[in-house]
């Protein structure tokens, strides 16, 4: 076996500008594959975090208005938390509580950054909020009731990114001025506002800010997920009517996060179904290429096949040396294209970044290189079985005499 | 001495076309173990497709070849590859190497396929090529070694897998007499320790080396009309 895959490498790399020409094929398929899916995938995890909290039992309010920055800034007619205790005692919700997301001044060691600040609810709230953004601290330890004058920060702190070296738990770090003790370190979520955020108890951000009774976004959890368009339009209805709003022309949004989503997910969906397809018409022109190549090099060998039957080569053997031929023609050209791909999504998301598109970001997950490898294999064996058995099938008498 | 190989009354004919050819027509032939036969007729006589008949690369369409008094006509086209390889070691004019592989390789090349290990495979070839006198030309592709040397490469690889019968169709036709005259003398060699050696040829001064020769015409031995 050890030789037959030698002995395919030395006919191959013996014809090297055809078999480099033939995986050409393979490789630009295999690199559109992994490069877009990547990207995709990378795509949908960023977005998936930036929606900040999900659940299909969720539903979140903002005001409508510019929606730069933090989520309900910018807006006319911000929400008031007195509408909170309004909704709880709507049919069919379970729980709401406000979250309050502004920007901060943080200074580490003399070194300043500007960033986001966002609430923790208090009481029972905490746990489903917590539940609800799915966080857990790396080091230290998640916020209490009882926590004076703590913090807990995303995981980009741990790094150097933004003071120019890392904060640790039990640091001090000063925050819109006044000082604030690290209680722990959040587990990185790969989202860019998730991991870069510092989050302080309700009450205390309230203090800092002076801010009376607007909230950025009220959480809503629902009772029963069934119930979900029936709770959502009473809380529109409700919410018309505290704000003085016609229907249609209201300057604030209910949605569910899980739905918005997937409705996110559908169109990459639909986005990664195309290069599917595209990709697959690729890889089978790469295929009949390689089949070609292989259908060739029979032809050529006709007399090298004459010559290894008559020593003793039994059809088996001639059928291996070029399965393992095609397949590896194929498994190469895999090889280069994913690689060649993992660069492309890595690169692309890269440039993606530095031209402001902070969400970009790609994912190559073990299981797409894996995959495509094993794809690329059984492509190349795959079109490779024909020409394999015509080689095989030669009489040696009539193959000498070529 | 009895017979290793037994042609008898062996047929082979070819469809082209329409129009039926018979290469052999009734052969009968023996050739005995440890002698050196030549087989001598003109083209188109069939002396070459006697030889693949000899040589297990072809089987009769009527008739029976005899290898150790196995009848090969009843074998698969695999079995035969592994019979030949294990039995018959093959020269051929156009000497034949696998022209992407060494000669180190090409002479390890039937013993691999008759699965003999790495080790002794590689310690096989050394020792045939130093014997060929090629052993310092061990890694050198057939391009880059003259006919004469190829030809030499071929006799080890012919001897790799250490068998009964070397059979040659014109060993010495793309060498020049003097090259041609040195392989003779190492295929006599090779007959005095043993071996059974079959040429094909045309050539009057190869045949005359042998012990024996067989006249074949029209795909029948003839007696030799001089």
């Amino acid at each position: 076996m050890k030789e037959d895959f030698w002995i395919a490498f030395r006919s191959l790399s013996q014809r090297r500008l055809r078999s480099w020409l033939t995986m050409i094929g393979i490789f630009i398929g295999i690199a559109a594959v992994v490069s877009l899916i990547g990207l995709g995938e990378g795509l949908r995890i960023a977005i998936t975090s930036q929606f900040g909290f999900l659940g299909t039992d969720i539903l979140s309010i903002q005001a409508s208005g510019v929606n730069f920055g933090p989520p309900g800034q910018g807006a006319a007619n911000p929400l008031d938390d007195t509408l909170i205790d309004k909704i709880e005692k709507l049919n069919g919700v379970d729980t709401a509580f406000g979250r309050i997301i502004k920007s901060g001044i943080l200074e580490f060691k003399d070194t300043q950054y500007v960033g986001y600040v966002a609430s923790v609810p208090e009481g029972h709230d905490r746990k489903v909020f917590e539940k609800m953004v799915n966080i857990e601290a790396e080091s230290g330890r998640l916020l209490r009731d009882t926590d004076k004058n703590r913090v807990v920060l995303g995981s980009r702190f741990a790094t150097e990114d933004f003071f120019g070296r890392a904060v640790a738990t039990g640091d001090t770090i000063i925050l819109n001025g006044k000082e604030f003790e690290v209680a722990g370190i959040l587990l990185k979520k790969g989202s860019f506002i998730f991991d870069g955020v510092v989050f302080v108890n309700e009450n205390e951000l309230k203090d800092l800010y002076n801010i009376d009774t607007v909230t950025s976004v009220i959480a809503v959890k629902v009772k029963d997920e069934q119930q979900m368009d029936k709770v959502k339009a009473d809380i529109e209805k409700l919410l018309r009517k505290e704000r003085d709003v016609k229907l249609g022309e209201e300057d604030f949004q209910v949605e569910s996060p899980q739905k918005a989503l997937e409705a996110l997910n559908d169109t990459l969906f639909a986005v990664q179904l195309f290069v599917y397809i595209i990709a697959t018409i690729s890889l089978v022109v790469g295929g009949i290429g390689i089949m070609n190549t292989m259908y060739t090099a029979v032809l050529e060998r006709t007399k090298e096949i004459g010559i290894m039957k008559a020593i003793g080569a039994r059809n088996s053997t001639i059928f291996r040396l070029f399965f393992i031929e095609s397949g590896f023609l194929g498994l190469v050209g895999g090889i280069i294209g994913t690689l060649l791909g993992m660069g492309l999504a890595y690169g692309l998301a890269f440039l993606g970044r530095q031209a402001g598109f902070n969400l970009l970001q790609a994912s190559v997950s073990p299981y797409l290189i894996i995959g495509s490898l094993l794809f690329s294999f059984i492509l190349g064996t795959l079109f490779g079985v024909l020409p394999a058995v015509n080689a095989s099938k030669m009489q040696p008498v009539e193959a000498l005499r070529k | 001495m009895k017979p290793i190989i037994r042609l008898v009354d062996v047929w082979k004919t070819y469809e082209m076309g329409d129009i039926e050819v018979h290469a052999l027509q009734g052969l009968n032939l023996e050739v005995k173990e440890g002698e050196f036969l030549a087989i001598q007729g003109p083209s188109g006589s069939g002396k070459s497709t006697a030889m693949n008949l000899i040589g297990c690369l072809d089987i009769p369409s009527k008739g029976h070849v005899y290898l150790d008094n196995h009848d090969i006509a009843k074998l698969s086209e695999s079995d035969l590859a592994q019979i030949r390889g294990r039995k018959i070691g093959f020269i051929f004019q156009q000497f034949n190497l696998i022209n992407t592989l060494t000669a180190m390789e090409n002479v390890m090349l039937p013993m691999m396929f008759q699965g003999i290990d790495e080790r002794e495979r590689f310690l096989r070839a050394k020792k045939l090529l130093e014997l060929v006198d090629l052993g310092e030309r061990m890694d050198h592709k057939p391009k880059e070694l003259s006919g004469g040397q190829q030809q030499r490469v071929a006799i080890a690889r012919s001897l790799s897998v250490d068998p009964d019968v070397i059979l040659g169709d014109e060993p010495t036709g793309n060498l020049d007499s003097k090259t041609g005259l040195s392989v003779m003398d190492f295929l006599k060699k090779l007959q005095k320790e043993g071996k059974t050696i079959v040429l094909v040829t045309h050539d009057d001064n190869v045949a005359r080396q042998a012990q024996r020769v067989v006249y074949i015409r029209d795909g029948k031995q003839v007696e030799k009309v001089k």
